[in-house]
């Protein structure tokens, strides 16, 4: 009897703050719905691999090591970036991109909305993170998860899991970090500059050549990000030939779905009470709300300074730059939603989708320029 | 907790070359697309 439960004693406080942790996780994502397909998994994960002498991770048992199967999954789908590619493929899938091709010049607010990633960058830094961990936690700004893990996976930093953590997190919470921050920097009448929309037909020879376009061009400018912008549009591409309906419906329904499926699970290794409860974790999670705050402001910023040099009839809704950020489509409904509140009659949902979709590619050019600089 | 000034200005290039790479790229993918729609663009029948 006493052995059944002798491993009682092997249970840590930090192993009982980690359960605690992956509670909240799975709170938020059931209760809240947070990123639900993400959280909820990191959040079992985290109780999971927090047992004490857990097999669920590797361990070593009586001088010998045993594999655990997270670890197993770790190996084959993370460590060599597998997993988050193959999820690009369902994005890239999901996609419409006809907003942004029949606006093209939406792009130049998904470029100013990565600022956040490079003021992150040197302020981790200035905060005492290695470069290469600096770097990881910068691309937290991506606001998107699948480049976030990329980047921090192929820089080697050994906070990936508390990446994750901030980078899911702060995507669900777009509806509350965005608003004040476009509050501040936006006067009343700028926001409630109508910005009409007029449909520009866009042909389907445009949007088959787009995707690979698109690749080439990133792909000979920074070739570490080709795999990353490759997959997703290689989904895209599927999305729109026409001819593969099927596999584009697989690719974002059931492709997406077992990959996110087993994801944050996996990922829950990383979340090991040992490399998680530091005080660096907490430095992260704020770094992360920096990066997004300031992605937010580079965007609104750009479309102030842009309306400068506008006729007075053609000024933009500086709100729309907001929604250079990658999380899609979250970031244009909240920019669509505060549009409606200044003005019921305001509908911006076109422009910043178009913004949006750009936001997608520009963050994945970021952390491709990343790799390119630093690894 | 040391704040590492050298760290901090060592990156500040990067952000230069970040943030120039992004809108180049950006630009080139922009004038790419304006193209490919004028290409393909159906002509109107008179």
């Amino acid at each position: 009897m006493a052995e059944l439960f002798s491993n009682v004693t092997n249970i840590t406080w930090q192993q009982v703050v980690m359960w605690v942790i992956g509670g909240v996780l799975i709170y938020l994502a059931i209760k809240k719905d947070m990123e639900p397909t993400l959280l909820l998994p990191l959040g079992f994960g985290a109780i999971l691999v927090n047992l004490p002498l857990s097999g669920a991770v590797t361990q070593i048992y009586d001088g010998a090591e045993e594999v655990g199967v997270i670890d197993v999954l770790f190996d084959a789908g993370i460590a060599n970036e597998l997993f988050p590619l193959l999820l690009f493929v369902g994005i890239g899938a999901m996609i419409d991109f006809g907003p942004l091709l029949s606006n093209p010049k939406l792009m130049i607010f998904g470029a100013a909305a990565q600022f956040g990633i490079f003021f992150t960058l040197s302020l981790a830094s200035l905060l005492g993170f290695e470069m290469k961990d600096a770097a990881s936690i910068a691309i937290i700004g991506a606001a998107d998860g699948p480049t976030s893990i990329f980047v921090a996976n192929f820089l080697g930093s050994q906070y990936i899991g508390a990446i994750m953590v901030a980078a899911y997190s702060y995507m669900a919470l777009v509806p509350v970090v965005q608003p004040p921050v476009i509050k501040l920097l936006t006067t009343k009448k700028e926001r409630l500059i109508r910005m009409p929309f007029r449909q520009q037909s866009v042909s389907k020879l445009t949007k088959i050549l787009f995707p690979i376009i698109i690749t080439a061009i990133t792909g000979i400018v920074s070739p570490r990000s080709v795999a990353l912008i490759g997959f997703l549009m290689f989904g895209n591409l599927v999305r729109e030939c026409g001819v593969l309906d099927s596999l584009s419906e697989t690719a974002q329904k059931v492709l997406a779905n077992l990959v996110t499926l087993f994801l944050g699970i996996t990922i829950a290794t990383k979340m090991q009470a040992e490399m998680f409860l530091t005080p660096q974790t907490l430095m992260i999670i704020v770094l992360g709300l920096v990066a997004f705050v300031f992605d937010t402001a580079g965007g609104v910023l750009i479309a102030k300074l842009i309306n400068l040099f506008l006729p007075k009839n053609k000024k933009l809704n500086p709100m729309i730059g907001a929604a250079g950020i990658s999380a899609f489509p979250m970031s244009a409904r909240v920019v669509h939603k505060m549009g409606l509140k200044e003005d019921p009659q305001n509908f911006l949902l076109m422009h910043s989708i178009g913004v949006n979709v750009s936001g997608q590619i520009a963050s994945v050019i970021a952390g491709g320029l990343i790799l390119n600089m630093l690894a | 907790m040391n704040l590492d000034f050298d760290a901090f200005l060592d990156t500040l290039p990067i952000m230069g070359m970040g943030m120039a790479g992004i809108f180049i790229v950006t630009i080139v993918i922009i004038l790419a697309m304006v193209i490919l729609q004028k290409v393909t663009q159906p002509k109107d029948k008179e």
